[in-house]
């Protein structure tokens, strides 16, 4: 079976900077220049056909590769708006396993979407090898090739550039992945039947957030391999000889504190999931295998969830460079760049006080990141003495391929940014009775606000810290997890419930116990086991 | 680089992609949603139970708990389009509650009150509704079943396939439109002509200004006739076909009885329960007349013709004389729907009670008049006990084919009456 994480050949005979055995294509350093301008331009009906999509693609293609931007090849799907709303509703993938919970997203969408409440996204892109992508068959002719620009050469080139992407996802096998898992779910529903099926899947839903590793594991799986082959070995061995111990006699003390002192798992785990699916005493092995398929798609998403701001800038920058360039070189007409010039102003409109939107602070950032390389002022010079005049190319290569959301802006939001967005944090203190504002776009608030908007980017302050804690070996077998809090904020109520969900799957009781910064702590939960 | 792989067009294909996944939410919403097909069948009319209908479901029944942040704590964010304050200024919090920080927030539990509403197709209406009458595959389908249709010609369309290519029209077309379109040059070459004749005899021929005349008018006669030679023979836009258009094949008429005991002991769950059984047969009747008329009557100790909301809703009270209402809808049969031009449906409901020197006279009526007219009689008793007016029909069961009696104290036992009606139609079919 295919795998979404990639762990093979990690390390072996590859440089440094490279991941999965990939090799890291090296950035231009100039753009290439134009081999010939056009006599004409493109032809610009409003309505597309097949054919100008090719002829739009082949030129939107070949000026990307004159800045060098590295993707996988592309397939492009025209859809139907409907086709849109499937995809909205299973996660963006063009196919997923059943759950009524899609039936509830797609039936959402749809009453939105008829109301006219909000227009649908111009395209959807999946991180798989080709990389897919969906064009609305209403759209016209010119947001067709703002979406190909967009989607084929921003994103596609993120996905298969950026280092996140590179460590836990691996694009060629996620389609395939996916048809496994809906064909194994869907047999599972047979067997087993719906409920069966669907309650495990609410309860690894719940979980999802907490499925994933956030940190990388140890590299070389044959080796790992080995040593866990090693360990089998041993740990049979020693229980031989622990056995042979036993039968002899014990100081009571030493029993006591051995005992006390054993703890499973050995250290705190992070992923919930992972910890269940190895662990549950009571899943059947299907049930494991549903949790390991939610876990791995968790874990495909969450290079997605860590990259908001850096993917769509990425993409939105691109777009806007690349139908620029091909404008300046003849290719576009006036109209076309009309149109999807007003299209890519609603795209990166931010409303004052609002939530920052990630296209518009991902383009302007990495507008900014050209121009400081291209047009340094003395406070750039100060502020990023490394990229001020450097060649914006290998620059932005660098910023895209190397960081996440929250380094990122800890690494490139500069003052003139925070001053164009006139940011400033608010500081929200429960025991405070009024708001606070801890910082402005100002000399001193720069570091200030930018420090917090990166904290506000980092998942693992978004989301609470709950591990698994505890497993009660010689009693009940009960589970216990931990909720370490992050300054002070407690856990939403719905603990409660998703308490519930882990104790379905764990088949015995369940505590949750949330601990303050002293260490103390101040609030548990507790599931019984549940009815078998 | 690599290029495009391809460009694929999935317009056609995967359609519905979705539609499992909403399955599974009917599935799990069932209750809900049988809910709220109840309350609709009440409301509705029985002639109107062919539509979707909107369901709500409270968004918290609907919730998909996670671990994450509740309120309070210590946070921070940061918000871009700052113009009016400075570092260390003061901002009151809104009262009530120790939340609310971030404007999404606040949207959040905003939303969080309303219901979860979708709509239920047409489709998703009737299956449920089946469901709770327990009906069999053989039925559905006979209530699924689409009205046949026949073509019929409906005059002539401007395009068509070949086949369907009416000559005669599309020649006649073509005749009008060339004579149409050459008519002025036809008249102006016709003057032209009359012209060169006139200048040929009678003016002096070797005039330079006559030659020159004749000569001009020789050369717009020739443009003329090019002219008009280029009017097509036959064009598009002549060509006529036949039009032919599916209509529902017309099917004769239909008329149903609602028979219904109104009387004290009638409550509501028993004339609802009726009220199911009635719009059972309707349903059926849809899918094999084109025509239907419902008569409704409704009796205690006299009968009476009313309309549907008085029929389910109004109470009466008093005793039950159960051919009063036998006697009327003869009568009406007699007065208004002739048995030759209509086929005669009769459905009674009532919970058994009766005069009990009547029941008899019921029977008779039943056997002699009624049933003769009749396609099909169904009787509901919509309580257990088995009284003379149970005693009497059942006697006719036996002995008459399109007559089917039940017991139903539930709707799942509502269609058993009509299983005869089902089968027989179900497999001619």
């Amino acid at each position: 079976m295919g795998t979404l994480e990639n762990r093979r050949n990690v390390g072996t005979g590859v440089g440094a900077n490279e991941y999965g055995g990939r090799r890291v294509r090296a950035p231009l350093m100039k753009m290439k220049p134009l081999e010939k301008r056009p006599e004409h331009p493109l032809p610009s009906p409003s309505d597309w056909t097949f054919e100008l999509v090719e002829q739009y693609h082949e030129v939107i293609r070949q000026t990307a590769e004159r800045y060098g931007l590295d993707t996988y090849p592309n397939q492009l799907e025209v859809i139907t708006s409907e086709q849109m709303m499937d995809a909205y509703a299973s996660v963006g993938m063009p196919v997923n396993y059943r759950h009524w919970s899609y039936g509830k997203e797609f039936i959402a969408t749809e009453r939105h979407y008829k109301r006219g409440q909000m227009g649908l996204a111009y395209e959807i892109v999946i991180n798989s090898d080709p990389c897919i992508a969906y064009l609305m068959e209403e759209n016209t002719m010119a947001m067709q090739a703002l979406v190909i620009a967009h989607a084929c050469y921003g994103h596609n080139s993120f996905f298969k550039n950026n280092y996140l992407f590179r460590m836990w996802t691996d694009a060629s096998s996620i389609i395939d992945y996916l048809v496994y898992a809906k064909n194994y779910v869907a047999d599972c529903e047979q067997r087993y039947g719906l409920d069966a099926v669907e309650s495990t899947l609410d309860s690894c839903h719940a979980l999802m957030n907490h499925g994933v590793d956030r940190y990388r594991r140890p590299a070389k799986l044959s080796l790992a391999q080995e040593q866990a082959m090693r360990k089998d070995r041993e740990s049979y061995a020693q229980q031989q000889v622990n056995d042979m111990w036993r039968t002899l006699p014990r100081r009571p003390e030493d029993e006591a504190k051995a005992e006390e002192k054993r703890r499973f798992p050995d250290e705190p785990q992070e992923n919930l999931l992972y910890f269940i699916e190895k662990n549950a005493p009571l899943l059947e092995p299907w049930q494991r295998e549903i949790v390991r398929i939610v876990r791995k798609i968790a874990q495909y998403f969450y290079p997605q969830r860590q990259t908001q701001v850096m993917n769509e800038g990425w993409a939105t920058f691109w777009h806007h460079k690349l139908l620029n360039t091909m404008y300046d070189d003849g290719y576009l007409s006036d109209g076309m760049m009309i149109e999807w010039l007003k299209s890519h102003t609603n795209v990166v409109a931010q409303p004052p006080m609002q939530q920052l939107n990630p296209y518009a602070l991902g383009f302007a950032m990495y507008t900014d990141i050209k121009r400081i390389c291209e047009n340094p002022t003395p406070e750039d010079r100060e502020w990023f003495p490394e990229i001020s005049g450097s060649d914006w190319l290998p620059t932005l290569d660098h910023a895209m391929r190397n960081f996440k959301d929250e380094s990122f802006i800890a690494q490139y939001l500069s003052p003139k940014i925070m001053r164009d967005f006139r940011l400033f944090s608010i500081l929200d203190d429960e025991h405070q009775a009024e708001y606070e504002i801890s910082a402005i776009h100002d000399e001193q608030g720069y570091q200030y606000v930018r420090q917090a908007l990166s904290r506000q980017y980092d998942l693992s302050t978004r989301e609470p810290n709950i591990q698994v804690w505890n497993v009660n070996l010689r009693g009940d077998r009960s589970l216990t997890l931990r909720h370490q809090q992050h300054l002070d904020r407690p856990l939403h109520d719905d603990a409660q419930e998703v308490l519930k969900h882990v104790a379905r799957l764990w088949g015995f009781g369940v505590h949750l116990e949330s601990v303050n910064a002293r260490g103390d702590v101040s609030r548990r939960w507790s599931v019984p086991a549940p009815q078998h | 680089m690599t290029g495009l792989q391809q460009i694929i067009d999935r317009r056609l294909s995967g359609k519905n992609k979705s539609i499992g996944n909403r399955e599974r939410f009917l599935r799990r919403y069932k209750d809900q949603i049988r809910d709220a097909v109840r309350r609709a069948v009440d409301k509705r009319g029985i002639r109107d139970m062919e539509r979707g209908e909107e369901v709500h479901i409270p968004k918290r029944d609907l919730s998909e708990p996670v671990f994450s942040h509740g309120d309070g704590g210590i946070r921070e964010v940061v918000r871009p389009g700052n113009t009016e304050h400075i570092k260390g200024d003061r901002i009151g919090k809104p009262q009530g509650g120790q939340g609310g920080g971030g404007g999404s927030q606040a949207s959040d539990s905003g939303e969080g009150e309303d219901d979860f509403v979708f709509h239920l197709s047409k489709e998703e209406f009737m299956q449920v509704f089946f469901e709770d009458l327990a009906l069999p595959n053989l039925a559905r389908t006979t209530l699924a079943e689409t009205p046949e249709y026949k073509t019929v010609r409906a005059g002539y369309v401007t395009d068509g396939t070949p086949t369907n290519l009416h000559v005669v029209r599309s020649m006649r077309g073509a005749l009008g439109r060339r004579i149409a379109l050459g008519m002025d040059k036809r008249r102006e070459l016709h003057e032209l002509e009359t012209r060169l004749q006139t200048l040929q005899q009678e003016e002096d021929v070797r005039k330079p200004e006559v030659k020159t005349l004749i000569a001009e008018t020789e050369a717009r006669i020739v443009l003329l006739r090019q002219r008009l030679s280029n009017i097509p023979f036959l064009d598009p836009i002549d060509l006529r076909f036949r039009n032919r258009i599916k209509v529902p094949q017309p099917t004769t008429r239909a008329v149903m009885f609602c028979l219904m005991d109104v009387s004290g002991s009638m409550d509501e769950s028993r004339k609802d329960l009726a009220k199911r059984f009635f719009i059972l047969l309707y349903l059926f009747l849809t899918r094999h007349y084109e025509k239907i008329e419902v008569v409704f009557i409704r009796h205690h100790t006299q009968a009476q013709e009313v309309d549907e909301q008085n029929f389910f809703h109004a109470t009466e009270t008093g005793g039950t004389v159960v051919s009063s209402a036998l006697v009327m809808m003869e009568e009406i049969i007699r007065a208004r729907y002739p048995a030759g031009d209509w086929n005669i449906y009769g459905a009674q409901a009532s919970d058994g009670d009766n005069w009990h020197h009547d029941s008899g006279r019921c029977r008779e009526l039943l056997a002699d008049k009624i049933l003769p007219l009749c396609r099909y009689y169904a009787y509901v008793q919509v309580a257990e006990a088995e009284q003379n007016l149970w005693e009497e029909y059942a006697k006719l069961e036996d002995e008459v084919r399109h007559f089917a009696m039940r017991k139903a104290v539930e709707v799942a036992q509502i269609y058993p009456v009509f299983r005869d009606l089902f089968k027989k139609e179900g497999a001619a079919a």
